[in-house]
């Protein structure tokens, strides 16, 4: 299970990559990829929609299930990655390099868990 | 407490993703996930642990009377170790399960039941027992094991030659790779295949055998994820699913499962016939963006035209598809619908079933 040190993650299994202050990518990690499953569709948000930190942004679908993905931030969606909405399985293959959305706008944040304290965590989950 | 199918330790050791399902503890999936899984079936053969479906023996001088007043299917003019799908209904028409007969000897037939329904049919059948017959459930001692995809019937031959040459045939007595089993060519998937059953004390060395007899052609264990999204690409119902207490076998194209020229059987005064129908099953495939599934509310401009009862990406087909009841007026093929998903529009048609149909 991969975690990467220049990222920040939240309890939901999201990754954020901090351009600026104010300006983040968000994804999933290689935990969430892995209990997922093969993902098979994903549905973003449009540019231009609002996000709020700990509300749902996006959903992501494997053959049974589908998965609520949660905005770790409070900004404006102002990219979208279109890749993923006709190559889904990306996520499963390159997790950190398949980003969602990029917000910017950032005005507000859920508390973060750094690589380590994720790292712990996805542990005691897995126990 | 979920229960464990005599090859759960084999899950284990395949890296099954062990989920509840009918009260009993089976893999989801294994390593190689749903679609791998799904892929391998259509075009070399899966191995499913299907121990957790019911086994049932139905004997005596009026056995055939029993399974004629019971199903809706007529068992006369049966060969022995031929099968017969056949719904079972309730008085009002509704279905209490869908299971397959074999004929096993003169007045004795052994009758294959759904794993969610297993008690309930056994009941139902003791319930509207007449005459001399018995009825025996013998769930608890059978294992069932099936091989499915088009390299079936080679990896089979490596083992025995107690292979059934018909569809919806099966050889009682058999022996494969010296084990006692019969072996039934009937199957889940919508490919050619086989459904072993056998003592739970052979399961273990059963699997292990025919996963070494398979290697040579890429079999791999398959799981319940894998299970349904075939099915469903065959265009095969699923009790609880596009059947239930209130949904009657015709309505959903099982009519020639259905013999009302019988003398009268459990819910033949309510069934409708085929002409007379307010609502049939349809296959749908999505045109827009989205994965329809169960439970959803189907529109035809505007109107409400039915629900889904069950759907999923389908791996061989490549795009997502399911099947729904629809009123009859919306029912012709071309039909554009709407199906309400999450709150959200997904565009679908109607086509027919099945989607997906082996090639000769």
């Amino acid at each position: 299970m991969k975690v990467l040190g220049d990222l920040v993650y939240t309890k939901t299994h999201e990754w954020v990559k901090f351009e600026d202050e104010t300006t983040a990518l968000v994804g999933l990690t290689d935990h969430a990829q892995q209990s997922l499953g093969e993902l098979v569709f994903v549905n973003l948000p449009e540019e231009g929609d609002d996000t709020t930190a700990g509300e749902v942004f996006a959903d992501v679908e494997s053959v049974k299930a589908v998965s609520d993905v949660y905005c770790p931030v409070t900004g404006v969606v102002s990219e979208i990655n279109e890749e993923l909405l006709d190559s889904p399985e990306k996520i499963n293959e390159a997790p950190y390099e398949a980003w969602f959305v990029k917000i910017t706008d950032i005005t507000d944040k859920e508390e973060f868990l750094s690589p380590e304290e994720y790292e712990e965590l996805v542990k005691k989950e897995m126990e | 407490m979920e229960l464990k199918t005599p090859l759960y330790e084999i899950h284990l050791k395949y890296h099954g993703k062990m989920v509840p399902f009918a009260g009993y503890l089976l893999p989801i999936q294994y390593e190689e996930g749903i679609i791998k899984e799904h892929m391998a079936v259509r075009t070399r053969a899966g191995l499913f642990d299907v121990s957790h479906m019911g086994e049932i023996i139905c004997k005596g001088k009026d056995a055939l009377e029993n399974l004629n007043r019971l199903l809706t299917n007529d068992f006369t003019d049966m060969e022995i170790g031929q099968a017969r799908y056949s719904p079972m209904c309730n008085e009002h028409g509704g279905t209490v399960d869908d299971l397959i007969v074999y004929k096993k000897k003169e007045e004795e037939y052994f009758i294959v039941v759904n794993a969610s329904n297993k008690e309930k049919d056994y009941q139902w059948m003791l319930e509207h027992k007449l005459g001399e017959a018995e009825f025996e459930d013998i769930s608890d001692k059978i294992a069932q094991i099936a091989l499915q995809g088009p390299k079936s019937q080679e990896i089979l031959m490596k083992l025995t030659s107690d292979i059934p040459e018909k569809y919806y045939h099966a050889v009682f007595d058999g022996k494969v790779a010296g084990i006692p089993c019969m072996v039934s060519r009937t199957g889940y998937t919508g490919e050619d295949g086989f459904e072993l059953y056998l003592d739970n004390q052979y399961a273990e060395t059963m699997w292990e055998t025919l996963m070494e007899a398979g290697s040579e052609y890429g079999l791999i264990p398959c799981g319940l994820g894998a299970r349904d999204t075939l099915r469903l690409e065959a265009g095969m119902p699923l009790y609880g699913h596009e059947m239930n207490d209130e949904i009657n076998p015709v309505e959903i194209g099982l009519g020639f499962a259905v013999k009302m020229q019988k003398d009268d059987f459990i819910g033949k005064s309510h069934l409708p016939n085929k002409d007379s129908l307010t609502r049939k099953r349809v296959g749908l495939r999505v045109t827009g963006r989205g994965i329809i599934r169960e439970q959803e509310e189907v529109l035809v401009d505007g109107n409400k035209a039915g629900f889904t009862t069950s759907g999923t990406h389908c791996p061989f087909l490549g795009y997502p598809a399911a099947m729904a009841i629809l009123d009859k007026e919306y029912t012709a093929v071309g039909t554009k619908v709407t199906v309400i998903v999450r709150g959200r529009e997904v565009e679908a048609e109607v086509v027919t079933l099945p989607f997906y149909r082996k090639s000769k």
